[in-house]
């Protein structure tokens, strides 16, 4: 891809692009009153599989639309493979593979019809168009519905119409907005999978309200809110450094008779580190609670030596790790200075 | 060239995958053929009136017929037209598809020209139904062809014309009642300008008179072909896809 794009292209755009596939400098966009997307910068390696995250209305698909070419930005510089999207549109098109919230398909088409009329316009040379047609409809598992009629397929084969769509063209950047809304379990796993299976050679932006799609087929996180960049890093990383204070779940069971439920609270209330012990349950001698800790304190050790020596078995001790969901709550509600003060 | 023919190949199929396309043209088939009916029966019944009576009146095939068949036809396509542009980008517009067509590597002017291309055929398929009408006339008959020719090219050209007209405000909404009905209204109120001039010629009747499409196409029914007529639909042409252009673009620009 590179050998070819160094044809037309000076070697140091050609640099750039190896590097950064996107590059988003000061991207904002207004429409007639109301600013949807405020000043986001960021920039995705190629190869990398990023969430783009953040409540509805947050400005995600807008953000998504500009990179697209779909919508012009009101200020800021955004560029694809080393092409400005207002400079050099078609050149950005053709390398981007684009499925919006709905998927833009044409019920009265049938399926393999669909994918060559999106291939031809995609400007793939008609001799290759019928084996990326079935190359694609292989990789999507559409082989059942090549000549059925788009508007006759279920929610799930319609999603992967649409992925099969954004593919054809061996795009360079993927971006996917929602592309498992409405999907069931099994067909979440399906895409979840083949989204692995395309990250190799494509960089892929996908955008989701859903946490645990994240946390489970991205490597990096932008989290955007009311148009703003709240945070952007791995999913590891934002977990640990979000992650201040620990909290620990535990499950204690007499030995012998019927530990006190307030003994042993206020014995674990004694270990050094505990900031809180909550009562969650207590049946049949086994009582659980949660334990937080002090900011940056291990208590796990301790806590599991205080039970111990109280002559009480311990069942269960595990960490509660905040959950990408707390981090995104405590990010997305927060008061905008703090948030400023996380990054 | 490529994407125009791509983008007009996909709206005819989809015109031919639904109703609409078959629904025109049987009912334009329909009333055609009656109007035809009637023309040429009272055709008859007075040739063989004239023969009787000894009357040497000249009959002809092309001015008692075909001419105000076609005229006639002209009409009908204030109809046709809205129905058959409405949907062209409203559609699109409405289904989100719109977002596949304008982040494809194809410029918006190709997607322009290939749908009003693709409307301009579906319209001239209509059109075909009353050759068939036509062509009885020559099988039995010995009209002229050339003016029926530049008949056919006046109705095609003011179908054209008022297509793209109905392509831009197919684009200004995603709505593809108002379209039509918007579009309807537009074609109705061009038709009904030239009532305006009808028993007055000021500079002011002269305006109008010369903005109403139908006006122009009266020459053409004449079987003349007319610079000065097939400038002003090819110019009315341009204009109205020219402002869909920029009707698009300022979509990307406000939405």
């Amino acid at each position: 891809m590179c050998a070819d794009l160094r044809l037309n292209v000076d070697y140091h755009v050609c640099l750039v692009w190896n590097i950064n596939m996107i590059k988003v400098e000061g991207l904002t966009k207004r429409y007639a009153r109301t600013v949807a997307v405020d000043d986001i910068s960021f920039e995705v390696e190629k190869g990398q599989i990023v969430g783009f995250l953040g409540p509805n209305g947050a400005g995600k698909t807008t953000t998504m639309r500009v990179l697209t070419c779909f919508l012009p930005p009101s200020a800021g510089k955004v560029t694809v493979g080393g092409f400005d999207v207002l400079e050099s549109p078609q050149e950005v098109k053709k390398r981007i593979g684009y499925l919006p919230e709905t998927p833009p398909l044409y019920p009265e088409m049938e399926v393999i019809e669909y994918l060559t009329f999106v291939g031809q316009i995609k400007g793939i040379p008609s001799a290759d168009i019928k084996r990326r047609a079935d190359e694609v409809i292989g990789r999507c598992a559409l082989g059942d519905v090549r000549a059925k009629l788009i508007g006759k397929l279920s929610k799930g084969f319609r999603q992967r119409v649409g992925i099969a769509q954004a593919i054809i063209h061996n795009p360079d950047v993927l971006i996917l907005d929602e592309p498992t809304s409405g999907l069931d379990p099994k067909q979440i796993i399906e895409i979840r999978e083949l989204l692995k299976a395309l990250s190799g050679d494509h960089t892929i932006i996908l955008s989701t309200h859903i946490l645990s799609e994240v946390e489970q087929s991205c490597e990096r996180v932008i989290i955007i809110s009311q148009g703003k960049l709240v945070a952007q890093d791995s999913v590891a990383n934002l977990t640990n450094r979000l992650r201040g204070a620990e909290a620990v779940s535990l499950e204690v069971e007499a030995a012998d008779g019927r530990p006190n439920p307030t003994e042993v609270q206020g014995r674990l209330e004694q270990v050094a580190g505990v900031s809180r012990v909550m009562m969650k349950e207590s049946k049949d001698g086994r009582i659980t609670l949660e334990v937080e800790s002090l900011q940056g304190r291990h208590i796990r050790a301790e806590l599991a030596r205080s039970v111990v020596n109280s002559g009480w078995n311990l069942n269960e001790l595990r960490a509660v790790g905040l959950s990408l969901e707390d981090i995104f709550l405590q990010l997305t509600t927060a008061e905008p200075k703090e948030e400023g003060g996380q990054k | 060239m490529r994407n125009i023919l791509l983008i007009c190949k996909k709206e005819l199929k989809s015109y031919f995958a639904s109703p609409i396309a078959y629904l025109l043209m049987a009912f334009f088939g329909l009333i055609f053929g009656f109007g035809f009916f009637t023309a040429t029966r009272d055709f008859v019944r007075f040739s063989f009136q004239a023969q009787m009576m000894g009357q040497q009146q000249p009959m002809n095939v092309n001015d008692q017929i075909i001419r105000p068949l076609l005229g006639f036809a002209s009409t009908i396509a204030l109809f046709l037209v809205p129905m058959i542009s409405m949907r062209l980008i409203a559609e699109e517009k409405r289904t989100g598809t719109i977002e596949l067509l304008l982040t494809s590597p194809i410029k918006d002017i190709e997607i322009i020209l290939g749908k009003w291309l693709g409307a301009v055929t579906l319209f001239v398929c209509v059109l075909g139904m009353s050759m068939l009408n036509v062509a009885m006339l020559f099988a039995w008959g010995k009209p002229d062809l050339k003016p029926v020719l530049v008949a056919y090219l006046g109705l095609i050209l003011q179908g054209a014309c008022l297509l793209a007209i109905g392509t831009f405000i197919s684009t200004t909404t995603r709505n593809q009642i108002v379209a039509g009905g918007v579009t309807f209204f537009v074609c109705l109120l061009l038709w009904l300008l030239s009532w305006f001039t009808a028993f007055d010629s000021g500079p002011a009747s002269q305006v109008v008179n010369y903005i109403s499409i139908v006006t122009h196409f009266e020459n053409f029914s004449k079987g003349v072909l007319s610079t000065k007529d097939v400038v002003f639909y090819l110019s009315m042409i341009f204009f109205s896809l020219f402002i869909t252009s920029r009707a698009m673009e300022s979509l990307r620009w406000r939405s």
